[in-house]
């Protein structure tokens, strides 16, 4: 795989303020790389490092094999895409659109050609002499998409494109941009703080958290092997069970219940320590189906949350909480005890103390 | 199945065929150049601020200076001989006409216009304020469209009627008529102030309030007048400025026992025996400036916010 | 039936309590009820009345139709102190635009010492107009201002003095007025600048689209509401125009800087004639009736047009 967008040692500071530290990572080319974390963990700043809309204070950045470091943004070979949508308002769609090649003086006919190739792959052509005003929010993120189309750039950056629609729009216009990039096998990359954009689109998320990456895998690793405690509880709703317990004998005794670990290397050489053990709601059967799992025990329901296509329930490991997800079938009530049970080859043990993954 | 293998943190390393000149290419941040176009805005900027710097430092220099020294005319030199005797002679001996006061019962007079008409102008302003924004009765917009349509109305149109109301009133150049005066013309503004603050607060206040079972005034005293010390701030700047800077209402309004600042200002300038004492003059110019200046320059930001404030009545 | 705190449940329907609060609501704004119809209504119909009465040095009722205004406009003052305005005013106020403006997009270039320079531009508004037109008369004096100073300095034959010149008094107080007043069309517009979303800057950066031409194309054009501020507040500051010229030229030299606000006052006070003063003030509602009706105008057409966009 060709490298598209490549970050070496980036670090930004805003005074003494260290915003983004030694920051590393390569995007391949056509690959829809996330930027996943909570506000303030740096991944929007990144995003307008990339797009040299902010100054680096050390490393580089290349995009597309060139060195872009200290090129313009409209230099770098980028489109992007914003959460306010950022259209000029006194302009209609087509002069939307076209304002940056005439700028840069293209030929009309080009421009025009872009502008309605643009237009046929989202849609717009109806929309083209209306002004943003008139537009709803699903039309304006489009023809904010379209805008970075009409560069006809390798790289599209998208900061929280979708976060300013509600939450019907949002799954329409995400379904909508994964068939762009399946249509364009552009390189996006996309910032967003919802995990699940970040699951449906992505190739690979990068989980960022005080200007560091966590973590940079595809969905499906990060949802099962997340990397430490702070991944395994910021992917997945609702969030991964985190039971504490010491190790002891290749077991975790967790509040009085004793859960083997056996084929675990770990259980040896960190004997004594404390860990955490994370189960996802999911990987935990209750009822007849717990028989089958290794590990099983009983409790009471605390609370009962039917969502329609399953239902989530809460109850305790002797004073430590823990939600299941239920088939929706199964009728649950508060008091009720019930026999859970997991396999503990499906849960991911941390070490206590660093929060890293064992 | 391990998890080990996915311990380490952080991005993973370099894939291969990245570029060969990571090393050599640029790197870190973009080299600053002090470009032509920096130069000329730092240019523009200095000039204009020099423009605007001006008449305060010639008025400074003229009133430090002896008259002989201000006619030989050298406007922007610094005093060969610093003295003080204008600003003296503005403040308490400069003549108006048959009396030489100087500026001093200006100041205690606008002292005594400007503190109960801002008192009494913004107690109004606030409950209007309040009433219009959160009880909105039948003809409310009608008043308070009226009420804009005065913010802009030339006071000239207004001053002839009101004359003959305040006679009538036998309050025509008194102290309490001229407070009437900035009292009523401080209104529009005010009110408008005050909506649009109200306005900003959002409704849910004002329906818990209600929703704990506080009536028309209890919501006012205990929940909106608390709310309102920023704008309230920002009122009291607006007004205490517009009335120490007004001149037309004195002229017309205070009478002769009432002369404001501005007014008593005017009157010194006007008088000449013989030459003028521009040295005097530009003493009480500041002088008359210094309070106005003085709010500028502590409050700041507020009064910015206040022009801006104002400015949303268009 | 004091007690409106304590909801008594069926006592009373709740249209009518809430029509007691409104009462006192309206007791409330009294004062401003009637001064707001007192003053700003009552009081301008008997101004406009006035106008087309005999009245002298008290006002009288005997109807004389537009004499007063045939009167008014065959004044030699009026005439002038009208084409002045009209002069002062345009001047004024595109002068005052310009700077401002300039000063804005130059104050929003990430300039260090912002907030000293904000200072300095905007210190002059804090001074009345009076006070503005004595230190400018100081600086424009003849004989012992600016211009003798840059002649001393060697630039013999230098020439500045307008207040002296009958026709070039009234660039003194374009200078004056331009020099109280663009500090605040500075504010207002920087504020306008800056309430313009950073991602429509990062956009136009990403299309390559020149500083200037952002402001050009993309700026001002969104800038619409604090532009038309900036007007509103020069238009009414120009029709108003009577502090500094008093302290600046009293209207001289000669009657060369008569404005309409001057004719008025001095019709009401010094020659006691109530019938010219109440035309001249009429004359000069008139622009702002003028607005106020293209502004009613804008807005009917604005509703009009939002609702075509609906369907």
């Amino acid at each position: 795989m060709q490298t598209s967008v490549s970050v070496r040692d980036l670090s930004l500071n805003f005074g003494s303020v260290k915003v983004l530290e030694n920051l590393s990572l390569d995007v391949g080319q056509g690959e829809f790389l996330v930027l996943l974390g909570p506000s303030g963990c740096g991944k929007s700043t990144l995003l307008n490092c990339l797009a040299g809309l902010l100054d680096i204070s050390a490393g580089q950045i290349f995009i597309s094999g060139k060195n872009v470091t200290w090129e313009e943004p409209k230099d770098r070979g980028i489109g992007m895409v914003f959460q306010s949508y950022a259209l000029y308002p006194q302009m209609t769609v087509e002069r939307n659109l076209s304002f940056g090649l005439r700028v840069a003086r293209m030929p009309a006919a080009e421009i025009a050609q872009r502008v309605q190739r643009a237009s046929d792959i989202l849609q717009i052509g109806p929309l083209l002499d209306r002004k943003p005003g008139q537009l709803s929010g699903g039309q304006r993120q489009r023809v904010a998409i379209g805008r970075a189309l009409v560069r006809d750039v390798d790289v599209f950056l998208f900061d929280e494109p979708l976060s300013n629609l509600d939450a019907k729009l949002r799954a329409e216009l995400r379904v909508e941009i994964k068939r762009l990039h399946q249509r364009l096998k552009n390189t996006m990359i996309y910032v967003t703080h919802d995990q699940i954009e970040a699951m449906t689109l992505a190739d690979r998320i990068a989980i960022m958290r005080d200007g560091i990456i966590q973590q940079m895998d595809d969905p499906h690793t990060i949802y099962n092997k997340p990397v430490n405690l702070f991944v395994a509880g910021f992917i997945g709703s609702p969030p991964m069970n985190f039971l504490k317990g010491k190790l002891e004998a290749g077991s975790v005794k967790i509040d009085g219940t004793s859960v083997s670990l056996k084929g675990y290397d770990f259980t040896k050489s960190m004997e004594g320590a404390d860990i955490v053990v994370g189960v996802r709601p999911e990987h935990i059967a209750i009822g007849e189906d717990s028989r089958k799992m290794p590990v099983t025990m009983e409790g009471d329901i605390e609370i009962v949350e039917p969502m329609g296509s399953d239902t989530i329930a809460w109850t305790k490991i002797g004073a430590q909480p823990l939600t299941f997800r239920a088939a929706a079938e199964i009728h649950l009530v508060p008091g009720q005890k019930v026999a859970f049970g997991f396999d503990p080859a499906r849960v991911s043990v941390f070490d206590a103390a660093s929060g890293v993954r064992v | 199945m391990t998890a080990d293998t996915y311990a380490a943190t952080g991005a993973q390393p370099a894939m291969a065929g990245t570029k060969a000149d990571a090393a050599t290419g640029p790197s870190g941040p973009r080299p600053k150049r002090i470009s032509p176009g920096r130069i000329g805005i730092y240019c523009f900027l200095i000039i204009v601020a020099a423009f605007f710097c001006v008449p305060l430092y010639v008025m400074l220099v003229t009133s430090f200076k002896a008259m002989p020294e201000v006619r030989e005319a050298h406007l922007f030199n610094l005093p060969r001989e610093w003295t003080i005797d204008p600003w003296i002679k503005a403040w308490n001996s400069a003549c108006t006409g048959r009396d030489c006061t100087g500026l001093a019962p200006g100041f205690l007079n606008s002292v005594k216009i400007a503190v109960p008409s801002v008192f009494i102008s913004i107690i109004v302003a606030s409950l209007n304020g309040y009433a219009l924004t959160f009880w909105r009765y039948k003809g409310a917009e009608v008043l308070f469209n009226l009420l804009v349509f005065g913010a802009f109305v030339p006071y000239q149109v207004l001053v002839y009627p009101i004359i003959i109301g305040l006679r009538e009133m036998h309050l025509f150049a008194t102290l309490p008529g001229i407070i009437i005066v900035h009292t009523v013309f401080g209104m529009p503004i005010l009110t408008l102030l005050f909506r649009n603050y109200y306005s900003s607060i959002p409704l849910e206040i004002f329906k818990a309030a209600r929703i704990d079972g506080a009536g028309f005034w209890q919501t006012y005293f205990r929940v909106m007048l608390p709310l309102s010390v920023p704008i309230t701030t920002v009122a009291v700047i607006l007004q205490v400025t517009g009335i120490w800077n007004d001149f037309l209402f004195g002229l017309v309004f205070a009478g002769k026992d009432n002369i404001p600042m501005t007014l008593q200002l005017n009157n010194i300038v006007k008088t000449t025996f013989g030459t003028v004492e521009y040295d005097v003059n530009m003493a009480a110019t500041i002088l008359t400036a210094l309070v106005p200046l003085a709010i500028y320059f502590i409050s700041g930001k507020w009064f910015v916010r206040g022009i801006a404030a104002g400015a949303v009545k268009g | 039936m004091a007690d409106l705190t304590v909801p008594v449940a069926g006592a009373a329907p709740p249209a009518r309590r809430r029509r007691k609060i409104q009462f006192q609501a309206i007791i409330a704004t009294i004062p401003m009820i009637g001064i707001a119809i007192s003053v700003f209504f009552v009081a301008i119909l008997f101004t406009i009345y006035w106008s087309f009465t005999k009245s002298g040095m008290f006002p009288g009722w005997v109807w004389v139709g537009l004499r007063q205004y045939e009167i008014l406009w065959n004044t030699n003052n009026w005439q002038i102190a009208v084409s002045n305005i009209w002069f002062f005013g345009a001047m004024s106020l595109v002068i005052n635009l310009i700077v401002g403006f300039l000063l804005a997009v130059f104050m929003d270039q990430n300039i260090r010492q912002e907030s000293l320079f904000r200072s300095i531009f905007l210190y002059p508004f804090a001074m009345s107009l009076y006070v503005t037109g004595l230190a400018w008369q100081w600086i424009l004096d003849p004989n012992l201002g600016l211009q003798v100073a840059v002649r001393s300095w060697g630039w013999t034959d230098f020439q500045f003095a307008p207040l002296g010149d009958p026709k070039q008094a009234m660039i003194g107080l374009i200078l004056g007025g331009t020099w109280q007043g663009a500090g605040v069309t500075m504010a207002i517009l920087l504020a306008g600048v800056r309430g313009v979303d950073q991602e429509i800057w990062k956009a136009a950066k990403i299309d390559g689209i020149p500083t200037w031409k952002t402001y050009l194309y993309i700026v001002i054009p969104m800038m619409r509401g604090a532009i038309a501020t900036t007007l509103v507040l020069q238009l009414t500051g120009i029709i108003r125009t009577f502090d500094l010229v008093v302290s600046m030229t009293g209207g001289g030299p000669g009657i060369a800087t008569w404005m309409p606000a001057m004719y008025v006052i001095n019709a009401i006070q010094s020659k006691l004639n109530v019938g010219q003063g109440s035309a001249a003030a009429t004359m000069m509602l008139a622009p702002i009736a003028v607005l106020l009706f293209i502004r009613a105008i804008v807005s009917w057409w604005n509703k009009r047009s939002a609702g075509m966009n609906v369907s």
